[in-house]
């Protein structure tokens, strides 16, 4: 077989069960790399090899009993917003530097179940407000591609460690492209679930209405594989939805033929760069290569995205954030004079800048007389968003474009001005606007030999179809299969 | 206070947020209980205390309840209604946000009449015992004025936990038991124009969240407590004045206090010349005065927004219609059904369905001593028995005399083997454990009613020939002496006579 750190989860998993390794010596591989390369990229800001070993025994003692599944003895990594228990939990911020997770997150719970080794908790964006990773207060985090780019954001570490193949898989989140842009800058294959697929419970949010936990991958393949043990309805999380469980990696082999691919005019516009443009139109030549036929289709409302989830964002997280007061866990400042003088130190000084600028916006437009301006508006533009896309989808079966206008930026490139940041996600906002399933996966490169993303949009619930059409274009072609130099 | 305030040219108005706690098993959002007492923070879950990472689900028993409700108010139960977070930083706040209903409320409409006057504002309460409350309206004949009052609406939402001030050296202890706790928060239009009205009210709906129960009623536990928005405007004025609102109310007797102190208050400050400012006002029970707590400048912006982590709280039809037939009867039904079937007196009626517990403590009486026999029943819950809990300050639940064994002192009453009087004595014997009931202790004591006519003709004779001087009283006029005469009869035969017998025998004896 292949090296442990190119092989597949399913090539890793048969050869668990072949017993050519034991999940201990593929756990001691990923640490071993880890320990190795995780000083250029900042990628993780916990490990603890003692509890990732325990894990991996398990795992083995488990497939020595026969009652391994396809996951048992994987490792697997998480973004530092998941609750796991005993391991802290900081969400890249300051203010939860020592709070340590007395829970499991759902979907953590269901990876443990699922006999995954955890190797550590993952560099972020502080509460995955970035698209860079540079607003993290444990340190920037490097692209493995090129140590002086930024790994996009907000799960930067999360797509890091599976470029650099220190991990095989890891899981981020998703709230306005917080899985699909750092996989585009890093050449992988990331996908945001349905709002609900998900469970929510234990993963500190963001922006309830957007949140989603994602599967961070080298392949369609492999995020299939993990979506499938992701998902599922929690009575925890009532945004949870109830559906029957699925199988992700069941209709991987369909053909593409007369698969109807539609081009939102508005996503190959002003601002997306030539080389990105490139990328793509290769691989649609590719996809209708593959039988697929492509349509124009119009987003209308598409440039009111970015404006509506600034709004609905911030003022989600405005409140979400709240709790992070000192009074019962995490930071408290050390000197105040009074109730509110504690509020106000201990939150100047455990948020980040950015973390602190969406505060603001987000209590402003939620604010006395300010509320149907912004926060109702912005909802209306939400609702109409929604409506393009199911128009849209009467066209086509999958939307294909850009995931990113560019490709990895240089780190500092952007941090002085957050608009130009925001604007890194202008394609994948409004998927999360509107709920819909989306991924992102490698399709070419741009300038300076960085990796360019393919974005997969479909409609609600078809993940299935969507990670079809991303797993036969991987099939045919093989950017997903590249490797930065710390991997070779 | 200006003491020469003149109250007759000032018209009150008043309206009134309840809070009440709604009997479920667990939290509203939170599986943890919501029992009273426990250690402090033992009933504090991930989520009451607001982890990173954890969300609420809605109880579904909450909702039941606030059904309940919008049905016993006739209000309309929302088909949809949202929740929403308040938004302020508070220690005892864990989330820094209340979930909430603010837009679309659970309950719109919906109204309550009480009866105000002398006593008659408990009517549906049980706050004062019976025979007391009996006793004045007694005296009172009038019936007492009823007042329609308009509810606003009716919202659930979650409770914040304890700030604990003292025993801290200085600090403040958080106790987040209570963080959590199911409340429906009542709101009535200022349809209030005195303070009996508003106490009336609180009564009132004291009452009915306990009879349909949604609610235990607990003030001393913080099971009920209001907050009364209070302002005055010269008779005829149609724009009402500026309100304060006195929060935390937890007793009838506080909040009437409040509301007369906060009334004349006002009336005094417009009088000398200043403006009301709104503000928020607590109030004192040591000094009887109420004290501003916070201005309307720095009042919260609570940036109210639907909670994106709960579902729109959709009821269909069916639901409510499934509730509606679980219903208990109304105190108001089961009065009319009181006056028409037992043939009581509206007050009575009234009386009896003070709480759910009298009212079947009553019936049952009456399906055991026959419905000829409610109007001796009625008199013996709302006298004797009503008389005797609130002496031993008991719960009727408690009582030691059950309805059987009330239904067997009637039915002998009622053919007449015993006098009140000695149903007296039969009741407290029961009261003190002795017999299972009524026959039981009258055979045990002796207590049989002496109604025989020869016997009675015997005694009244020998009472005749022992009492020469009140006969020659009696003769000469003095009706007293025929009393006295009565007195000895019963005397002799310790009270087991038939009075009316006696009595009827010795006019005839008399008078020949």
């Amino acid at each position: 077989m292949k090296q442990m750190h190119t092989a597949s989860l399913a090539e890793l998993s048969a050869a668990l069960h072949a017993k050519q390794f034991s999940a201990v010596e593929l756990a001691q591989f990923f640490l071993s790399r880890t320990e190795k390369f995780d000083g250029d990229l900042n990628a993780f800001i916990s490990t603890d090899a003692d509890k990732t070993l325990a894990m991996a025994r398990a795992a083995d003692e488990r497939i020595a009993r026969g009652e391994a599944g396809a996951l048992t003895g994987i490792p697997v990594a998480y973004k530092d917003l998941f609750c796991v228990d005993g391991w802290r939990a900081t969400c890249g911020s300051r203010i939860l530097e020592n709070f340590v997770a007395p829970y499991d997150a759902h979907v953590v719970a269901q990876l443990n179940a699922a006999g995954m080794v955890t190797l550590g908790k993952l560099n972020m964006d502080e509460f995955a407000m970035g698209s860079s990773n540079e607003n993290s207060y444990y340190g920037a985090v490097k692209n493995p591609w090129d140590l002086s780019r930024v790994p996009g954001g907000s799960s930067g570490g999360t797509a890091a460690v599976v470029a650099a193949r220190l991990a095989p898989v890891a899981l981020g989140t998703d709230t306005g492209g917080s899985i699909r842009q750092p996989a585009a800058f890093c050449g992988l294959t990331g996908l945001k679930p349905t709002y609900g697929r998900v469970s929510r419970y234990g993963m500190v949010a963001y922006a309830s209405s957007l949140d989603q936990a994602s599967p961070m991958a080298k392949s369609a393949e492999d995020c299939a594989l993990l979506l499938t043990a992701m998902t599922g309805f929690d009575a925890r999380d009532s945004t949870s939805l109830q559906r029957e469980t699925e199988d992700f990696s069941a209709r991987l082999n369909e053909p593409l033929k007369g698969l109807r691919i539609g081009l939102p005019r508005e996503y190959f516009a002003d601002g997306l760069d030539d080389d990105v443009r490139l990328a793509i139109e290769s691989a649609l030549t590719e996809l209708r290569a593959l039988g697929a036929i492509t349509v124009e289709v119009t987003l209308p409302n598409a440039a009111l995205s970015l404006p509506a989830y600034y709004v609905i964002a911030p003022a989600e997280a405005s409140s979400n954030l709240s709790r992070f007061d000192g009074v019962r866990y995490g930071y408290r400042a050390p000197e105040y004079k009074d109730l509110n003088d504690m509020y106000a130190k201990t939150r100047a000084q455990g948020f980040g800048e950015e973390v602190k600028r969406r505060i603001l916006m987000g209590t402003y437009v939620l604010s006395h007389g300010y509320y149907d301006a912004f926060y109702l508006k912005a909802q209306k533009i939400r609702r109409l968003i929604a409506n393009d896309f199911r128009a849209a989808f009467e066209q086509c079966d999958v939307i294909v474009g850009p995931t990113t206008p560019t490709v990895a930026f240089p780190l500092g490139d952007k941090t002085d001005d957050p608009v130009q940041m925001y604007l890194a996600d202008i394609y994948t906002i409004s998927s999360n606007l509107a709920g819909l399933p989306a991924m992102s996966i490698p399709c070419g490169v741009g300038q300076h030999d960085m990796p360019v993303g393919l974005q997969i949009i479909g409609p609600w619930f078809s993940e299935s179809k969507m990670l079809n059409v991303a797993h036969q274009y991987q099939q045919a072609s093989d950017w997903h299969t590249r490797l930065p130099e710390m991997a070779r | 206070m200006n003491s020469v305030a003149n109250f007759a040219k000032w018209e009150v108005v008043i309206g009134l947020e309840t809070h009440a706690q709604l009997r479920t098993q667990s939290k509203i959002f939170s599986g943890s209980s919501i029992a009273f007492g426990a250690a402090p923070n033992a009933q504090a879950s991930a989520v009451d205390i607001a982890l990173p990472g954890v969300l609420p689900v809605l109880n579904r028993e909450a909702v039941v309840c606030a059904i309940k409700f919008g049905l016993a108010v006739g209000g309309t139960v929302a088909p949809r209604s949202i929740f929403a977070r308040k938004n302020y930083f508070y220690p005892d706040l864990p989330k820094a946000y209340q979930i909430s209903q603010f837009e679309l409320p659970v309950v719109v409409g919906g109204s309550l009449d009480v009866s105000v006057g002398a006593g008659a504002e408990s009517r549906l309460s049980t706050a004062e015992p019976l025979h007391r409350r009996e006793a004045v309206l007694r005296e009172t004949p009038v019936p007492p004025p009823s007042k329609h009052i308009r509810l606003t609406r009716a919202h659930l939402e979650e409770d914040a936990g304890k700030s604990l001030h003292e025993d801290f050296h200085g600090k403040t202890g958080i106790d987040l038991n209570r963080a959590g706790t199911p409340l429906l928060e009542i709101v009535t239009e200022p349809d209030m124009r005195s303070t009996a009205e508003a106490v009336a009210y609180a009564k009132a709906l004291h009452a009915l969240v306990r009879w349909i129960g949604i609610c235990d009623g607990n003030m001393a536990e913080g099971s009920f407590r209001c907050d009364a928005n209070v302002s005055v405007r010269p008779f005829g004025q149609a724009e009402f004045g500026t309100r304060r609102e006195i929060k935390n109310l937890n007793s009838f007797r506080f909040m009437q206090q409040a509301i007369d102190y906060e009334i004349a208050w006002q009336i005094a400050e417009i009088e000398d010349g200043r403006k009301i400012t709104q503000a928020t006002v607590l109030f004192d029970p040591d000094t009887g005065e109420t004290r501003s707590m916070r201005s309307k400048e720095d009042a919260h912006d609570y940036r109210y927004f639907p909670d994106p982590d709960l579902l729109p709280l959709d009821i269909s039809p069916e639901w409510v219609a499934e509730i509606g037939a679980q219903m208990p009867e109304l105190p108001q039904a089961m009065q009319a059904r009181f006056c028409a079937q037992h043939e009581l007196s509206a007050y009575d009626a009234a009386c009896l369905t003070a709480s759910p517990e009298l009212a079947a403590y009553y019936e049952n009486t009456v399906r055991e001593a026959g419905i000829a026999q409610a109007k001796i029943c009625a008199n013996w819950v709302m006298g004797e028995l009503s008389a005797r809990l609130s002496r031993d300050e008991t719960d009727i639940a408690q009582s030691p005399v059950s309805p059987l064994m009330l239904a067997s002192i009637v039915r002998r009453i009622a053919d007449q083997t015993i006098s009140n009087k000695i149903a007296k004595e039969i009741f407290d014997a029961l009261w003190q454990g002795e017999g299972a009931d009524a026959d039981t202790v009258i055979d045990a004591r002796g207590l049989r009613q002496i109604s025989d006519v020869g016997a009675i003709e015997a005694l009244v004779e020998e009472v005749l020939a022992a009492n020469q001087k009140s006969v020659e009283e009696f003769r000469a006029g003095k009706e007293k002496a025929f009393n006295a005469l009565v007195g000895q009869a019963m005397k002799a035969t310790k009270g087991k006579a038939n009075p009316q017998q006696v009595t009827d025998l010795l006019r005839k004896k008399l008078s020949a």
